[in-house]
């Protein structure tokens, strides 16, 4: 049986972690290496970093990042923040990522993802969409990090991004990101049946039940999270353990 | 002893290199891994392992557009029966053909098709994305050391179905028996990663290392 995956992001910038684990243990809490391999040994079924580098010089050093990850982490690495172009996504596949999370350069034009997964097949393809709802059972994507409205309806553009070649949709609510108050279920459950590729929710876990509900109701093959890992709250393994007694498949 | 990865222009061969140096260190043993498109270092590897990503047509295409690799291959596997490992769409290939974007030959090893995942239900997302569990079908000396319910990592809409039953090694569960590994003499590969396996997929590499 297929298990849900459960997924931390760690944010990096110029190559270090911004938001990260605080253990104690830890050498260097700003390594992005040695997180994603505490990560990989706790039991995470993949790792994704979102690489939020606002200046262009400092670009490389998410590829440096990567290269040094992939020699320690077997596990599924996906990277996103600022991929745009198709040499963006061979550089970052090369240093060992093995999908690229895409959103700016998607919204603006489709065919990007087209061509890209074309070329890499869309198995490396992950289409992050950050949606806002704009009124009842209506919700808008969102660029830039969240701060450039669209209009474009995000069931739409979830449908169109696997017509042109998405393997997985990374689904962002921007209402409920950093609330810790829950994912949006409604968001969730129109998406998961709106496409038949995974879905990944993302934006407010702050319990456990909250990944219950994402996937339960709401349908994700996978659940991110970022700050309930980091700050120590509950484990990779906590968080199994508890979805697995509620009947959950999970990878233990 | 001499490890190549082979290099057609497709796949993400870093982890693969890496997975394979660790399990060769792990062992202790002497191999040397590299990664690369030339046809001479083929000629001169003990073993070789076939990366795949991408399209079953793209893939053969990669193949195809580097000169004399496909002979070179031929000669390593069929004649001189060197070990070779194929991952995901690596291992499609040995097919006889496929049927992605269009009917493609593939490199006829194994007798069999690579076709759609059919799992008759929309209940099942496709690609087939994820952890799932291994359930061994018969016997091979790469896959000895996998027990059932071992978990290995698979991403892929499209599935290799050898014509004897006896080539499936492993299947996983997904709305039906999909195949996993496949083994026939001393050609060998898994629908899933073992580079992205952790240690399950280490213990099958090291397998392949110690044929």
């Amino acid at each position: 049986m297929l298990k849900n995956r459960i997924i931390p992001c760690l944010d990096v910038k110029n190559g270090r972690v911004v938001k990260g684990i605080n253990f104690v243990d830890l050498k260097d809490a700003g390594d992005p290496v040695e997180q994603a391999s505490i990560y990989s040994n706790g039991g995470a079924d993949e790792i994704c970093f979102l690489d939020i580098t606002a200046s262009n010089e400092n670009r490389d050093t998410i590829i440096d990042v990567v290269n040094k990850t992939a020699e320690k982490c077997f596990v599924p690495l996906t990277v996103g923040g600022g991929v745009r172009t198709i040499d963006d996504i061979r550089n970052l596949l090369l240093a060992g990522a093995d999908k690229v999370s895409i959103n700016t350069a998607a919204v603006k034009d489709i065919n990007f993802v087209k061509q890209a997964s074309k070329k890499f097949g869309t198995q490396c393809m992950v289409i992050a969409v950050d949606a806002k709802k704009v009124s009842d059972g209506k919700w808008e994507i969102f660029t830039h990090g969240g701060r450039e409205k669209t209009g474009i309806d995000a069931i739409e553009f979830s449908k169109k991004a696997e017509a042109n070649g998405a393997g997985e949709i990374l689904l962002t609510s921007m209402d409920k990101d950093g609330t810790k108050s829950g994912y949006d279920l409604d968001l969730l459950k129109i998406i998961t049946k709106s496409v038949n590729i995974p879905v990944i929710a993302s934006g407010g876990a702050g319990t456990l039940n909250h990944l219950y509900e994402a996937i339960k109701t709401g349908g994700a093959s996978a659940v991110l999270a970022a700050s309930i890992f980091h700050y120590g709250e509950f484990t990779i393994k906590d968080t199994k353990e508890y979805l697995k007694s509620k009947n959950i498949p999970v990878r233990l | 002893m001499l490890l190549t990865v082979v290099d057609y222009g497709v796949g993400n061969l870093r982890s693969i290199a890496k997975s394979i140096e660790k399990a060769n260190s792990e062992s202790k043993l002497n191999y040397s891994v590299r990664v690369s498109s030339n046809v001479k270092d083929i000629k001169n590897s003990d073993k070789i392992v076939l990366p795949g990503q991408g399209s079953f047509k793209a893939c053969k295409n990669g193949i195809n557009n580097i000169e004399g690799l496909l002979e070179e291959l031929n000669e390593s596997v069929l004649t001189k029966k060197k070990p070779i490992y194929g991952i995901c769409a690596g291992m499609q290939l040995f097919a006889t053909k496929g049927f992605e974007e269009e009917e493609t030959p593939g490199l006829n090893w194994i007798s069999g098709e690579v076709i759609k995942l059919d799992l008759g239900s929309t209940n099942f997302k496709i690609p087939h994305m994820g952890w799932n569990e291994l359930k061994i079908e018969n016997d091979s000396k790469v896959f000895k050391d996998i027990i059932n319910k071992n978990h290995a990592y698979f991403i892929h809409s499209y599935e290799f179905i050898p014509k004897d039953n006896k080539n499936v090694s492993i299947t996983t569960n997904y709305g039906k028996d999909v195949i996993a590994a496949v083994s026939f003499e001393n050609i060998f590969g898994s629908q899933f990663h073992p580079e992205k396996s952790q240690s399950t997929g280490i213990k099958i590499l090291t397998n392949f290392l110690n044929l």
